[in-house]
């Protein structure tokens, strides 16, 4: 019995007890036992990437209960990748926070993103839909704390709004799942993609119901039109590290599309036929609009950034809504690309934040900062990235998604919308950096440069983006693998479910 | 060296300008023309190759499901562009060095241009048409930096956007068009497309894959109606105007049109949109020349016109007007170069380019004279000069072109261009150099030192050579060039100065002489000029631009305008058709459940509740009567477990309840008592309708559930035969919450304690900010009772304390089989504290706290950990559970689980995170203005009267 698939849920909490504990007056302290424990994730992530790479499904059984009657955790290609990529971000973000002494603006920071790490990977652990909801739970209260840390007006503002949406949410999951359990009487993921396969025709119009309802509970958090209002302030106000950390939650809620609407609701399925697809892409399509138009009409950087966020949300909604294994492969490609750019842009906005001081990032012109051409050249780049022109990431994404839309009756609108948001973005991007880095006055901003391990962690971010594309042949070819698997889910259930075979007994 | 090298030299090489500036600006240049001079070397080696007809290439996989791969290809073509890329770039570095001011950041400039190079060296390499839109977007990008290289100009920084904007617009209309073309050619190779034209040409998608790809081409090639974007990019300094727009950027277009020529040309579509706008696009430019007085705008123009040209003879389709446009680029490439170059000698010494305040330098400037007179009589067409050579030959090849069955159009209005061509031309020589001298120069005009004057020169050289001896100096390199764009057999051609008597020498001689006497009438012309419409596609772009910019802020900021009501109606709205819609496309069976009659007693709990609830709504501006009514509810809802038979349920609601109401009610106190009304009637009406709707929506869910049987056993039955023989226990809620799914109460408590100490850190964050002012100063809404802390409440506290912590263990112990359990257990223990700090206060209770409630917090979650984890000791998954009866004299066997351990972290975590978030409240409680007190009561009668507090 090997426990690592567990690590990643029981290490965080354990070390963030450590530092409520005994920690609580040691900043200190708790910043190497931080980055300590980021690191020893990061190996284990990495580990479980390894063991999940060569199609291996490895499911945990808590308390040693059989399935469907437990709770079970369930590591295939798609999760070890999303858990590895959280971990990752964490790190840097947590690098970043030291590094420009974000965590000693308020209290309980490390130990915050130590439980939101641990919910995010739980979320893209388990294989029970309960047990996703006390995950969304687990995430959703320390995003909401990390997300007032520092506290402000504005910030409390909307982190109110913020976690009234997301209660809204949880809400709507709760009756969702109670319709789910009511019909089909079970919670094991897999259990549930037979039952539902099962499900006679007469029953469809409560699962209908339950899938639709629980859908929406998965759009809430990938800020999928018209679902999204919470997101612009929420992130625009969030101290930016952490807005950087939040990119990874919005792809919660796109992964648990693709797990739960190719696994149990699947394109294949009778009784939800016509729900996902066609709606999807529409609700993707204008959720990409109107991001990359925010993008185009913010005042500050922040904003632009958070519109980005929703921006490259539609993109990846677009591909996952064809529900086609090469298009699931371009959105997880999309996926990786645009958490580790949208959560480099938000950083780039606080090193601009931070040098310009008062007036922070707001698109008018100001005076000249500290490390203003070492700044510019991390924007720049992000840019490129976030817009998705070569030669980075965002470009190899995009044509994929293009690729992969080609033979679906609406290509014609998706191209349409796909590049004509990209020049929207260009022009956006291109306008704020020119106003920020170039239209500034002789006389110097007084703020102290960045420090070098702030400028290290977007450089650690930008690296991967080059790393993903330089790399982007292997990296493909895991990320084809890991939607084949999507799309023949028979190792998972057989994983999940191991003593009868994918049947629920 | 391989081709990829070739490509990336110019990328990797980038960085050392930008480090060698350090060592000077002199080693910063040097830098840069090594790596130009080695990419250079890397393409002369291979070029003997070429020129015999080889094509060198190299291939490696980058990402072969799309087709994308690494593969380069070196033939005529490329060769061309790579020896004007590289070669032009190495002078126009020598040139910078000294054009560029002791303020301006050297280093920059020669990373830019590096990276600018390096990309158009890919395009121009590129065998992969998705490897070529990479670099293409590379050049729009780099071309960005370096048009906006003088950041502090407003045009530049305008310029910049503009280029940026459209050629990236046109940037990703050509990758849709690329990826059709790849599409129907089953190959995003070029080796493999160019072999393709019959299939590309039959195919549906030819025609919409031609427009998005000219797009792209126009676009980059400032062709009309996409042209103004290149006059706008003369804020960048000279050196980058005259690459960019001579031999790199702006002949991308052209390249990739001579590259897919032998597949897309041939076809009336091909031929009528690019050969028109060719036509158009040459008037256009060749008028706006005339009349422009900045000098590089002058050239701007001619640019255009130019392009115009070459763009017109691509569209002719046939082979013979391929090789001129070849020979055309190659010559527009030297004599252009030469003339930016030299406008940059004239801006540089005289200190303006405004041509109305020039004149007269032919005697002040000698050598800049000469220079600029032989590359403007060059692009005029005269004799003995290269343009000379090759619009000749395009003037043969107009005149016998047929448009729309017209035999005349293109040749009168070729004709016409070259007039107007040779007119701007003059003009550069005659109002620049021409002409008395002027007493006003800015800056006192001479010759400029070597370093300016020898690119131009050199590049004059060339012209003048390869005018004189054409087929000798050009000869093979147009032969291969050409034989490479229109795919193999050449026409014969002779590149010679004497063609004899024909309609083309006729048509020169008109646009020389034309020319001359236009320029004659220059000013009368520039008046008439001047009361007719100017250029009006800069403004209309700007335009577009703040329109968009306008609609994009308009519908951004107002959607997302921060009404919390408005996004919880898109939420509710969403959900309701969502899921009627998902109803109403689905089936329902029959309701095999009858309806259960209803009793008196849960008819009354029915209508308090919905009595309550209604209530709430209409009375919630009254934030204390809401609150009862809250609690109100809750206590029916626990009653509704108890009347189900779920006392485990009815347990928790209840003391969660109290614990909610207190906190509640001690948070109330820093509130105001009401809160004001917002939205007019029409909105409550509206939002009442839609939250009546929604619940309906819930209550009919929850309708259909209760009374239809459905197709499957939930796996509840398991968990009932389980409870006792593999959990150890009776009461199988509590089995379910610490054994069966125990996981998901480790989650929920850590959800708790987190709740917790963010409160506790929303709290500090409060007390520091303004807030933490306003409370201190805070004066209480109404006079508070005299006597806070009452003598009867600490007595009977006190009193309650022991019995409660008894009934809290008793509660935790029992939890296993009957009705308990931590998560009670902690919030009993919690109401138990709780009420002593209501009755002493906080600073009297806190004094007598041992353990920070944090650190209960952590304990907690620390110990449900441990005991998750000491299952693996026995080689079994996390939380796995096991139990064992024990006997202890003179107890009875009882029973222990290690679910029990579970039980106190939760127990530790809900009775940690109460308090907590009770300490919260006081410390915002003493913050505005409650002050310790020794005593546990205010009012003690064993005290002296003296130490009374009232």
């Amino acid at each position: 019995m090997t426990h690592w698939i567990i690590l990643p849920l029981v290490m965080p909490p354990t070390v963030a007890a450590l530092m409520i504990l005994a920690m609580r007056h040691h900043l200190d302290l708790a910043r190497i036992f931080a980055v300590g424990s980021g690191l020893a994730l990061l190996a284990i992530a990495l580990g479980l990437l390894w063991q999940a790479s060569d199609g291996t499904v490895t499911a945990y059984h808590l308390g040693n209960w059989p399935a469907p009657y437990g709770i079970v955790l369930v590591l295939d290609r798609l999760s070890a990748l999303l858990v590895a990529l959280t971990v990752f971000l964490a790190l840097v973000v947590t690098l970043y926070a030291i590094g420009t002494d974000w965590d000693a603006c308020g209290k309980h920071f490390h130990a915050l993103v130590q439980f939101q790490v641990m919910g995010l990977c739980g979320a893209f652990l388990t294989g029970d839909v309960f047990n996703l909801f006390v995950f969304f739970e687990v995430l959703l209260i320390a995003s909401y704390g990390l997300m007032i840390h520092g506290g402000g007006e504005l910030r409390l503002q909307s982190g109110v709004q913020y976690v009234v949406y997301n209660l809204l949410g949880s809400t709507l999951f709760l009756f969702a799942l109670g319709a789910i359990y009511a019909v089909t009487g079970t919670l094991n993921m897999a259990d549930l993609a037979a039952r539902v396969a099962a499900m006679p025709a007469e029953d469809s119009g409560l699962v209908r119901v339950a899938a639709v309802l629980l859908f929406l509970v998965f759009a809430v958090k990938a800020a999928l039109l018209p679902l999204h209002f919470w997101l612009p302030a929420t992130y625009a106000q969030a101290p930016a590290p952490i807005a950087a950390l939040f990119a990874v939650m919005t792809k919660v809620g796109a992964y648990a599309i693709i797990r739960l609407y190719t696994l149990v609701f699947g394109p294949g399925v009778a009784v939800t036929s016509g729900l996902f697809g066609e709606p999807l892409l529409w609700a993707a399509l204008m959720t990409l609009a109107i991001g990359t138009m925010g993008i185009l009409g913010s005042r500050s950087l922040g904003r632009l950034a958070a519109f980005a966020a929703i921006g490259s949300m539609g993109t990846l909604l677009t591909a996952v809504s064809l529900f086609t294994e090469t298009a699931t492969t371009a959105a997880l490609y999309y996926m990786i690309h645009s958490t580790l750019a949208g959560a480099a842009l938000f950083l780039v906005t606080d090193l601009v934040r931070a040098a310009k001081g008062q007036g922070a990032d707001t698109l008018i012109p100001g005076p000249r900062f500290a490390r203003q051409g070492l700044i510019a050249v991390l924007f720049f780049a992000t840019a490129i990235a976030v817009a998705g022109l070569p030669p980075l990431s965002g470009f190899i994404g995009k044509l994929l998604v293009l690729d992969a839309s080609r033979t679906a009756p609406q290509a014609a609108i998706i191209w349409a919308v796909i590049l004509a948001g990209s020049l929207v973005a260009v022009l956006g991007l291109a306008r704020a950096g020119s106003v920020l880095f170039w239209n500034t006055t002789k006389d110097l901003s007084p703020e102290p440069p960045a420090t070098p391990l702030a400028l290290v962690s977007v450089g650690l971010l930008l690296a991967t983006l080059v790393a993903i594309t330089l790399g982007a042949g292997p990296v493909i070819s895991y990320l084809s693998a890991t939607s084949a698997q999507l799309y023949d889910p028979v190792a998972y259930s057989a994983a999940s479910i191991p003593l009868v075979d994918g049947m629920s007994p | 060296m391989p081709l990829i090298l070739i490509a990336l030299l110019p990328f990797l090489g980038a960085v050392l300008p930008a480090l060698m500036i350090r060592a000077g600006r002199t080693a910063s240049a040097w830098s840069a023309g090594a790596v130009t001079l080695a990419a250079l070397t890397g393409i002369l080696a291979h070029a003997p190759a070429v020129l015999r007809g080889e094509i060198i290439f190299y291939q490696l996989d980058w990402v072969p499901i799309l087709g994308l791969n690494a593969n380069f290809m070196l033939d005529g073509l490329g060769l061309l562009f790579s020896l004007l890329i590289l070669g032009i770039g190495l002078l126009i570095i020598i040139y910078a060095r000294f054009y560029l001011d002791r303020d301006d950041p050297m280093g920059q400039f020669y990373c830019y241009l590096l990276l600018f190079q390096g990309a158009m060296l890919g395009i121009v390499l590129s065998d992969n048409i998705l490897l070529l839109i990479v670099f293409w977007e590379l050049t729009s990008l780099s071309s960005f930096l370096l048009i906006g290289y003088w950041k502090h100009l407003p045009e530049g920084r305008q310029g910049a956007r503009m280029a940026l904007t459209v050629t990236g617009m046109g940037g990703l209309a050509l990758i849709g068009g690329m990826l059709l073309l790849g599409d129907i050619a089953g190959s995003h190779d070029l080796s493999v497309i160019l072999q393709s034209r019959d299939v590309i040409q039959a195919s549906p998608l030819y025609v919409p894959a031609l427009i998005l790809i000219l797009i792209g081409v126009f676009t980059k090639s400032a062709q009309f109606p996409f042209h103004f974007w290149l006059p706008q990019a003369m804020a960048a300094p000279t050196p980058v105007s005259a690459y960019l727009h001579s031999a790199t950027m702006v002949k991308a277009g052209l390249f990739l049109m001579a590259r897919l020529w032998p597949v897309l040309s041939g076809t009336p579509e091909w031929f009528y949109i690019v050969a028109t706008t060719g036509l158009i696009t040459m008037l256009t430019g060749a008028i706006g020349a005339l009349f422009k007085n900045d000098l590089k705008a002058l050239l701007a123009y001619s640019t255009v016109s130019q392009l115009g040209l070459i763009t017109m003879l691509l569209g002719f389709g046939t082979k013979m007007a391929a090789v001129v446009a070849v020979f055309h680029i190659l010559n527009h490439a030297t004599f252009k170069a030469a003339l930016f170059l030299t406008a940059g000698i004239i801006d540089h010494e005289a200190g303006t380019r405004d041509i109305r305040r020039l004149g007269g330098l032919r005697h002040l400037m000698p050598l800049t004279f000469l220079i600029g007179t032989l590359a403007a009589f060059s692009m005029a067409g005269v004799p003995f000069l290269n343009g000379f050579l090759s619009k000749e030959m395009m003037l043969e090849e107009a005149a016998h072109t047929v448009w729309a069955g017209s035999h005349l159009f293109i040749p009168v209005l070729v004709t016409l261009g070259s007039l107007v061509s040779a007119a701007y031309s003059f003009r550069f020589i005659a109002h620049v150099f021409l002409g008395p001298r002027r007493s006003d120069y800015p800056h006192r005009p001479h010759d400029p030192g070597f370093g300016l004057w020898a690119a131009p020169a050199l590049l004059v050289a060339l012209v003048v050579l390869i005018g004189v001896l054409p087929a000798l100096i050009a000869g093979p390199l147009v032969a291969i060039t050409s034989s490479a764009v229109t795919g193999g057999d050449l026409p014969y051609f002779s590149l010679r100065i004497w063609h004899g008597v024909t309609p083309a020498l006729g048509m020169s001689l008109i646009a020389l002489v034309g020319g001359a006497v236009l320029l004659a009438a220059f000013v009368p012309l520039d008046r008439l000029r001047a009361s007719l419409p100017q250029d009006t596609a800069k403004a209309i772009f700007d335009g577009l631009i703040a329109v968009a910019v306008r609609l994009a802020r308009g519908l951004t900021a107002g959607l997302h305008n921060g009404v919390m009501s408005r996004y919880a109606l898109a939420f509710a709205l969403t959900v309701l058709t969502a899921a009627i819609f998902a109803w109403a496309t689905g089936a329902a069976g029959p309701a095999t459940r009858a309806l259960t009659p209803v009793p008196p007693l849960p008819l009354i709990g029915w209508v308090l509740l919905v009595a309550a609830t209604v209530t709430i709504v209409l009375t919630h501006h009254n934030r204390l009567l809401a609150l009862i009514l809250i609690g109100i509810a809750g206590l029916i809802v626990s009653v509704t477990f108890v009347y189900f038979s779920a006392p485990d349920l009815a347990l928790t609601q209840a003391t969660v309840e109290v614990v909610t109401i207190i906190l509640l009610l001690l948070a109330l106190n820093f509130l105001p008592r009401g809160s004001p009304r917002e939205g007019s009637t029409a909105r409550h009406v509206r939002d009442a309708l839609i939250a009546i709707a929604v619940g309906a929506g819930a209550a009919a869910l929850t309708f259909v559930v209760q009374t239809t049987d459905f197709a499957f056993d939930p796996i509840s039955a398991y968990h009932l035969a389980n409870s006792k023989t593999g959990g150890g226990g009776y009461n199988v809620v509590n089995v379910i919450l610490v054994d069966f799914r125990g996981f998901d109460t480790y989650g929920e408590i850590i959800v708790l304690g987190i709740a917790a100490l963010v409160i506790h850190a929303l709290a500090e964050s409060l007390l520091e900010s303004p807030v933490g002012a306003r409370l201190a100063r805070r004066a209480p809404d109404k006079g508070e009772s005299g006597d806070p802390h009452p003598l009867l409440m600490v007595v009977a506290t006190r009193v309650i304390m022991p019995i409660a912590l008894l009934v809290g263990v008793f509660i935790f112990l029992r939890g296993h089989n009957a009705p308990g359990g931590g998560f009670i257990a902690g919030l009993i223990v919690a109401i138990a504290l709780l009420m002593q700090y209501m009755a002493s206060g906080y600073d009297w209770a806190v004094s007598r706290q041992r353990f920070p409630y944090h650190g209960l917090i952590a304990i907690g979650i620390l110990t449900a950990t441990l005991t998750g984890v000491a299952s693996w000791i026995a080689g079994y998954p996390f939380l796995t559970s096991s139990y064992g009866y024990f006997t202890i004299a003179p107890l009875e066997t009882f029973e222990l689980a290690t679910a029990m351990g579970f039980d106190l972290g939760v127990f530790l975590c809900v009775l940690g995170a109460v308090m907590l978030a009770l300490d919260t409240i006081s410390r915002l409680a003493h913050r505005a203005g409650e002050r310790p007190s020794p005593y546990a009561m205010d009012v003690d009668p064993s005290r002296p009267q003296s130490a009374q507090r009232v």
